[in-house]
């Protein structure tokens, strides 16, 4: 098992035919993924050569999924069209959609949100986010697929980079599925969501929870695990040095008056019982002593 | 972006917010002049990005032009909170009877907007936030919904404004609305919302917080950045298009991937303990494809900071290769000749780990050390920069 994609999962990829989404098929093809084909309004009904792969391309996501029965979409489309690509998943009902594009105005992703919980039919991720992996069963994004293979470590992350750093300081052991959930002020699916998923999937066996300044979210998934989960759980959050008021690259990653300090969100953590590193590499050891390994 | 209160007024001028007359003025001459175009008692505001200016001096009332120019004398100048007042308004003086509070915001926490509204307005707005919240009405906002007439009326009355008020505050309230959507804001807050002794309501203080995000729908919004309050080092990486932020540390840091970096100042900041306390001297973001010519341009500007001692690349291969990174720090290293006079530890994993420590190994450049871990790196970069 892992959670929201399995080998199964058949993906189309929003935004094929740009040089993103040309390069990040290649790589999720050569990683594995079942990628069946691509959306880019306009386009339809030309089709795209991608290492031996003969990948058609429609004009809607609807369309897409009737042709190829695809589930799956990822989207490497530009910040100013990136709204209406998502909308357009949203109305085919496209059940998982994943969002990598950086820069997406918060009223846009805001919007998107909210209609994707009125339709009930769409579970969105980032956006502004690596995506997602199960080693050996499917990549979904832009995560490098080389790092690790398949185990029983769940990983969540608001960031990319840090995603691949504890995946490479845990390699010996594997993932069943690590989900970097974007670290805009509003993403689509949450630490909770992923807290909750790797509790039920019986494959998970530990969870990784990366966390980073601003919002409450980390606040929020504390409380949910110290209710919810039983599976055990380690934590980082980085920006402990990070000033107030100024931005650290990401778009949430801003701490404002005394909410969303690294140290508060440590605390509260802590609190929930769960253990948390100074460092990745602490982070990694502290799992391991946990699963005894 | 936050906005300055004169421009917070001027965008919502321009949606037809209420507002009084006012100019600005860099000068005590500019102040007295502002003051006669706009007639009568005059209040001299500091123009900073800082709460608590009041309590602090930087709000004054002027009888005349003269009096205008003798506050703006005394305010411009001064430091708010390590903020310098390069800038003052000149805003007509109002008969206040009632201090109301109204904002829209984004509420990260669920992942929607907000309306803020309460009649207990003025300064002391956070207090009664703790203290009294049945006091802070807040009141959600479904982004493709929004907020015509009939919805505002609702939230002004569950907010419990004064029958006599309510029906020019909810027209505000669509106002503010049509701001922040129009603008794409994050913030659009008014403290305190006046009724004047004549029963007119008008946004008497503002602050506006725009998303860098949706600069592209908004071209006009680059002339509201003040150039002239940027840091010189953050302003020459912003012309290189890099993700730089300037700290008061000895350690120059860079990365790849924001989160990742962050991270790195952490690692730096405990390791630094054993070594005196040295901090981190910055956050700079390389991104994903890490050329030679961004490397070189992060370089120049961390080797351009007189705080800095010591220089620590941190780089997970992901996306990025460490072949091309290694490549683009011995390229650096040549563009920036007897500039680099700095140590540089390097750590490299990830995507071609061994082809890119290959190269910096081959590449022996005096200044530059490798190193396995992040941990160790760390280490060995606060030690460097105490030496």
């Amino acid at each position: 098992m892992s959670i929201f994609i399995n080998a199964d999962s058949k993906i189309i990829v929003q935004g094929m035919t740009g040089s993103e989404g040309t390069k990040h098929t290649r790589r999720m093809l050569a990683s594995g993924s079942k990628v069946v084909g691509g959306v880019t309004p306009g386009k339809g009904g030309q089709s795209v050569e991608i290492d031996g792969h003969n990948l058609p391309v429609f004009n809607t996501v609807g369309e897409a999924m009737a042709a190829t029965s695809a589930n799956v979409s990822v989207v490497f489309v530009p910040p100013k069209f990136a709204k209406a690509a998502v909308v357009d998943a949203i109305d085919a009902a496209m059940p998982l959609v994943v969002v990598i594009t950086e820069g997406i105005p918060v009223h846009d992703s805001a919007s998107f949100y909210a209609y994707s919980l009125t339709k009930g039919t769409t579970r969105i991720i980032g956006p502004n986010c690596p995506g997602l992996i199960s080693p050996g069963k499917s990549n979904v994004g832009i995560i490098p697929a080389n790092i690790t293979g398949a185990g029983p470590i769940g990983l969540v992350s608001k960031s990319g980079t840090l995603t691949y750093q504890m995946m490479f300081e845990l390699r010996d052991i594997g993932f069943s599925t690590a989900v970097g959930i974007g670290g805009d002020p509003v993403v689509g699916t949450t630490h909770i969501d992923c807290l909750r998923a790797f509790q039920d999937d019986p494959e998970t066996e530990a969870i990784v929870m990366i966390g980073e300044i601003g919002g409450d979210a980390e606040e929020r998934a504390a409380a949910f695990i110290a209710e919810y989960v039983t599976k055990p759980v380690v934590g980082y959050v980085a920006g402990f040095t990070a000033p107030e008021g100024k931005t650290m690259g990401h778009a949430g990653a801003i701490v404002s008056g005394s909410s969303g300090t690294a140290q508060g969100k440590k605390d509260a953590l802590e609190a929930a019982g769960v253990k948390v590193g100074q460092t990745p590499s602490e982070t990694a050891r502290l799992l391991r002593t946990i699963m005894g390994r | 972006m936050d906005l300055y209160e004169y421009q917070a007024r001027d965008l919502f001028e321009k949606h037809g917010v209420p507002v009084l007359p006012a100019a600005i003025a860099t000068t005590a001459d500019e102040a007295e002049a502002a003051a006669i175009k706009v007639g009568g008692k005059v209040v001299v505001k500091a123009q900073v990005k800082v709460g608590g200016r009041g309590k602090a001096g930087g709000v004054k009332l002027a009888v005349d032009p003269a009096d205008a120019r003798e506050k703006a004398s005394a305010i411009l100048g001064m430091d708010i909170k390590g903020h310098e007042v390069r800038t003052v308004m000149i805003a007509a003086a109002a008969p206040i009877e009632s201090e109301y509070y109204l904002a829209i915001l984004l509420d990260r926490s669920n992942r929607t907007f907000l309306v803020m509204a309460s009649v207990a307005g003025g300064m002391e707005i956070e207090e009664v936030a703790h203290t009294a919240p049945e006091k802070l009405a807040k009141i959600p906002v479904d982004s493709n919904v929004g907020i015509d007439l009939a919805r505002a009326n609702e939230i002004i009355a569950a907010a419990k404004f004064p029958a006599d008020v309510a029906d020019q505050v909810a027209s505000v309230l669509v106002k503010l609305w049509e701001t922040f959507v129009s603008e794409d804001a994050t913030l659009v807050e008014v403290n305190p919302l006046v009724k004047t002794s004549d029963g007119k309501i008008i946004a008497l203080d503002g602050k506006v917080t725009l998303d860098d995000n949706a600069g592209f729908r908004h071209p006009d919004h680059e002339a509201l950045v003040d150039q002239a309050a940027e840091n010189a080092l953050e302003a020459a990486a912003k012309a290189k298009n890099l993700n730089y932020v300037k700290l008061e540390g000895q350690v120059g840091i860079i990365g790849n991937g924001a989160g990742l970096v962050m991270s790195t100042l952490d690692v730096v900041a405990y390791a630094g303990e054993k070594f005196g306390g040295v901090r981190p001297a910055n956050f700079l973001d390389i991104g994903g494809g890490a050329s030679a010519q961004v490397m070189a341009d992060g370089l120049s500007i961390i080797l351009g900071d007189k705080d800095v001692k010591s220089v620590f690349v941190n780089v997970f291969g992901g996306i990025t290769a460490c072949d091309a990174v290694a490549n683009g720090i011995v390229q650096a290293l040549e563009l920036l000749g007897a500039q680099a006079t700095k140590p540089i530890v390097v750590r490299l994993d990830g995507n071609n780990v061994v082809e890119g420590r290959a190269i910096l190994t081959a590449a022996a450049h005096p200044l530059v050390e490798q190193l396995d871990t992040m941990d160790g790196a760390a280490n060995r970069a606060a030690e460097l920069a105490a030496k």
